[in-house]
């Protein structure tokens, strides 16, 4: 079965973003396919490279960029909700005039259309957030 | 057939409060592009997100509410409100802006795109869809 | 069609669960899951209109956030089933939809 998931809310704010990493490797150990892993709404905020959280709690951006190397996961970053959050990847810092880019390795950013065909072409889409 | 799909947004959060209803709304408008069959459900404190009259200004924000008038123009006709909801809020339908579309069909027609409906009927309706957006 | 609902908020803070049985319809399944978990425990003040949904609808909980929580699954509303992440993942794939009540 394909699966495509909508992710909400930041990293360590809430569970969402634990819980969808959960679910993901739940699914990929049960052999189905995700298509597309999209980021919205505060969920933008777990593609920075920048965060630096305490050596004994988990990583949760490294987990990410961890898991969709490993699996070739298409992580997309919304482009309206990313940039009203900071989050830029090379192309958008140069764009947008600003002086450097902090999207980590695994996500891209595109736009909403992206979340509509991960609900058209997925057998189901699972929705993580607040 | 396969390639349209019945796609069911439900809005249950107040508009300004955060910021999921304008984000939704961006989804909305995005989605309209694909030509799916798009339906959109306002339920609990989501029917605060249609009332007339906002006025965001004292608070600094920018009024998104004419947006939702132009919803019709984008072929997004079919609007669910919660006749509960609204009740329990003590509001009528009158309290929501009045949000048309026009039936190419019957000479552009125009029509109210705001059904009130009962929570069964919504409950109906939910368990009709291929895709349950929730913001 | 037969919906999965899933809960991941208290009931003692939020509506979503209240309004989640109210547009539940008989043969669909509810996961409660993160904060949601609390709604399976026997003895709280929503202890009965859950037991009264049961009547038509199938409860489910997630057991690692109960286990975070330090809820034990004895304290569990009889007839609620555990599941783990490969559980919830086969609920998601047995429905024909998951509606989030976020």
């Amino acid at each position: 079965m394909k699966f495509s998931i909508l992710i909400n809310e930041g990293p360590y704010q809430h569970q969402a973003s634990d819980s969808a990493y959960k679910f993901i490797e739940a699914a990929l150990e049960a052999g189905h396919e995700i298509f597309r892993v999209f980021f919205y709404h505060d969920g933008v905020n777990n593609s920075t490279r920048y965060t630096v959280p305490p050596q004994d709690d988990r990583n949760i951006q490294v987990r990410w960029s961890e898991l969709a190397e490993k699996h070739d996961l298409d992580m997309v970053v919304c482009i309206a909700a990313a940039q009203r959050r900071g989050i830029l990847d090379e192309n958008e810092a140069q764009r947008q005039g600003k002086d450097g880019d902090n999207i980590a390795p695994g996500f891209r950013i595109s736009g909403l259309g992206q979340l509509i065909e991960a609900g058209i072409q997925a057998d189901r889409l699972v929705t993580f957030g607040d | 057939m396969s390639d349209v799909k019945k796609f069911l947004y439900v809005n249950r959060k107040q508009p300004y409060g955060t910021i999921y209803a304008l984000e939704s709304l961006e989804v909305v408008l995005i989605g309209a592009a694909f030509e799916q069959d798009v339906s959109l459900a306002f339920v609990d404190d989501g029917v605060y997100q249609l009332t007339k009259g906002q006025d965001p200004s004292g608070i600094g924000m920018k009024n998104f509410s004419p947006t939702y008038t132009a919803l019709g123009d984008y072929d997004i006709n079919k609007i669910y409100v919660e006749k509960e909801s609204l009740e329990a809020r003590g509001l009528t339908i009158d309290d929501l802006q009045h949000l048309t579309w026009e039936d190419e069909d019957e000479d552009w027609a125009e029509k109210d795109s705001i059904r009130v409906v009962s929570a069964s009927e919504m409950a109906e309706i939910m368990d009709q869809q291929d895709i349950v957006l929730s913001f | 069609m037969a919906i999965l609902h899933t809960v991941n908020k208290s009931p003692f803070e939020r509506d979503a669960l209240e309004s989640c049985l109210k547009h539940a319809l008989a043969g669909s399944s509810v996961l409660l899951f993160e904060d949601g978990v609390a709604a399976a425990v026997d003895g709280t003040a929503y202890a009965d209109q859950i037991k009264g949904a049961m009547e038509n609808v199938s409860l489910f909980v997630l057991g690692e956030d109960l286990k975070a929580r330090g809820l034990g699954e004895h304290k569990l509303i009889d007839g609620i089933t555990v599941v783990d992440y490969k559980g919830f993942v086969e609920l998601a794939g047995k429905n024909d939809t998951v509606q989030s009540w976020l």
